[in-house]
């Protein structure tokens, strides 16, 4: 018989603020943790993350382009088209699905995307543990 | 996207079941690209349950056509922008393109309606987009700060801050109270929308919106493009006067175009305000810095020597592409995402929809700390039972005065009566036996209704010294009826506030 798996806690991993406003995360890895997964592989989980985000966010020859040609045809064209930010939020909500299938859900650990949180934390959701039960 | 629980086998792994599938759909393309370009026909269904977050959302917008459209509660000033805009355009087009068109150029006009459009678009586009609204803390995010932040101190009350050293500058993050979070630097919380918006650069009421990061590009390519096309009404309705009156005398031209001068008039009254306003900005995004940053001086250097604004990319071209042609985040709110049972959801309240004005029933039991709660409001009617709270009343010093506004216990009192008296908003004070009947009467009606508004001011009295106390009868937590409705918001810190002003009280 199968149950859902109840939550025993949950983790906030909060916004970085110290390179300004750009969306980065904390890489501390948070002692509730400790016991659940590996520290390194945590690690490079948020930080791939906060590339993402600055990718999203980087002000570069592309932003430049789709900025000036949105402004020109008075923002229309995104009526068509995804924004660059758009597209990279995706690639990392596929990012978050693949590591929680692969390593987090198996050791009963869940990170929840960010944007669901409106880009204030990555909320990590600890399962209890039901070994016991059996 | 339907939620697909992915099982996990037993075994070696633990768990039974732990979904990993995203159980709400993001809809940014839709949310963010459709909202403020030209606004679909709005579908005409309103059911009686919240199907969209929208409906549900804590704020005090207005969401049109089924939340694509966001703006501000007042939006009269808009309409009043929308009329002087389109009225002097039309007067523009009817009365002098055509003698413009045929003695100088059909340039003219041309130029003219593209303008007119651009500053159309760019108005529709600031006025209906989310400006950067930061969503509130889910029960859980909100539990877990108030945690860190007691644990770091123990003195009461617990400092609300946080320092972030930003480019070598040192920012403080103030706890917005409203939305328990802190918030991000540059973000502050309009106390007319109720929201925390990021880079918020000021409420503006000619565009019935918030200008905060999201739509600050349109505000100022809407306040540029206005300006030129003011000065470009301006003078060629001078220059059509100047020629018609050289053929036919000024007193005929009058006569033969009353229009010109209502557009003379309006334009020239507009021109100071609206090229002031841009080139107000134009400062402002050169130098990188918000209007709420410049009015306070934050970064002027007679705060200090080192005194300096961090976000500034140190050339003016670099500072103008990043905030005209940077990035566009999508909004962070989801709008018209669908309410799912299990998201968690902050302080719901019926927000004032307008146009489309629907009046949510759904009810939310919300996680507030109950066992604080309960203990509060024991203490709050023991407390009323006592003479000692008919002694000296407590005056607050009130807060700015709002149209509608209403203190926090006090949030059910609805909006068609603003010149009740407000407790725990704007004023707190303690009142007498038939003041408080008068409450509960009041109360009690409106748990009928469901509606509920409230107000919380940025830096909130909820820090307020002891001695602030609610109207006891307003601590409607214990009320009997079974479809409660109320704001913990401002119930946690006024629970603890009226916790401790009672303590001292009955110490007396």
């Amino acid at each position: 018989m199968r149950q859902q798996a109840a939550v025993a806690a949950k983790v906030f991993i909060q916004r970085d603020y110290s390179n300004g406003t750009m969306c980065q995360f904390q890489t501390k890895f948070p002692s509730e943790l400790e016991t659940k997964i590996d520290k390194q592989q945590f690690e490079e989980t948020i930080r791939t993350l906060n590339n993402l985000y600055t990718e999203a966010e980087k002000l570069g020859s592309q932003s430049f382009v789709e900025g000036c040609l949105a402004c020109l045809t008075a923002y229309a064209v995104f009526l068509c088209m995804e924004t660059h930010y758009e597209k990279v939020l995706k690639r990392i909500s596929k990012y978050i699905q693949e590591q929680n299938d692969k390593i987090y859900a198996p050791r009963g650990l869940l990170l929840t995307d960010p944007i669901e949180r409106g880009l204030r934390v990555i909320e990590v959701t600890i399962y209890e543990d039901r070994s016991f039960s059996r | 996207m339907s939620q697909i629980q992915h099982a996990v086998p037993d075994g070696p792994m633990r768990y039974t079941q732990i979904c990993t599938r995203r159980t709400s759909c993001s809809s940014p393309p839709t949310s963010s690209s459709a909202a403020g370009t030209e606004p679909p026909s709005c579908p005409g269904h309103r059911g009686r349950t919240p199907r969209r977050k929208w409906q549900v959302f804590p704020g005090r917008n207005r969401f049109y056509c089924d939340g694509r459209v966001m703006m501000a509660r007042q939006t009269g000033v808009f309409y009043l922008t929308l009329v002087l805009i389109l009225l002097t355009s039309g007067l523009f087009f009817a009365f002098d393109c055509p003698y413009l068109a045929s003695n100088l150029s059909p340039a003219i006009p041309a130029v003219g309606a593209v303008l007119f459009v651009f500053v159309m678009g760019m108005l529709f586009r600031a006025s209906f987009s989310d400006p950067g609204v930061l969503p509130r803390a889910t029960p859980d995010e909100a539990a877990d700060l108030e945690r860190q932040i007691d644990s770091t101190s123990c003195s009461k009350p617990p400092p609300r801050t946080r320092e972030v050293l930003i480019n070598g500058q040192t920012v403080k993050l103030k706890y917005c109270f409203t939305c328990k979070i802190f918030r991000p630097p540059r973000a502050s919380h309009c106390s007319l929308c109720d929201n925390c918006v990021e880079r918020f650069d000021h409420h503006c009421p000619w565009v019935g919106n918030c200008v905060g990061r999201r739509n600050y590009r349109f505000f100022y390519l809407f306040i540029l493009s206005l300006s030129f096309l003011t000065i470009f009404i301006f003078s060629f309705v001078i220059t059509h006067v100047v020629l018609r009156s050289n053929r036919t005398g000024f007193l005929t031209t009058l006569k033969d175009s009353p229009a010109s001068i209502l557009e003379v008039v309006v334009c020239f009254f507009s021109v100071w305000s609206i090229v002031g306003l841009s080139g107000f900005h134009t400062y402002l995004i050169s130098s990188n810095q918000t209007t709420n940053e410049d009015i306070k001086g934050t970064w002027s250097r007679k705060e200090g020597k080192d005194n300096y604004n961090p976000y500034s990319y140190g050339n003016v071209l670099t500072n103008c592409c990043a905030a005209l042609c940077g990035p566009l985040p999508p909004s962070l709110i989801d709008r018209r995402g669908p309410i799912q049972a299990d998201t968690p959801q902050t302080a719901p309240q019926s927000n004032g929809t307008g146009g489309g004005s629907y009046a949510p029933t759904q009810l939310h039991s919300h996680m507030c700390d109950q066992d604080q709660c309960i203990q509060s409001t024991k203490f709050v009617l023991q407390a009323a039972a006592t003479p000692l709270l008919h002694s000296d009343p407590v005056i607050l010093p009130p807060l700015p005065a709002k149209p509608t506004s209403l203190g926090g216990p006090c949030a059910y009192l609805g909006p068609a009566q603003p010149t009740l008296p407000s407790c725990a908003g704007d004023v707190l004070t303690l009142r007498d036996v038939a003041v408080d009947s008068h409450c509960h009467h009041r109360l009690h009606l409106h748990h009928l209704h469901h509606h509920q508004h409230f107000v919380s001011p940025e830096e909130t009295p909820c820090g307020t010294p002891q001695g602030a106390l609610p109207c006891p009868a307003h601590m409607h937590l214990q009320h009997p009826a079974p479809q409660v409705r109320y704001d913990p918001v401002t119930q946690d810190s006024l629970h603890e506030d009226s916790v401790r002003g009672l303590v001292k009280l009955s110490s007396v």
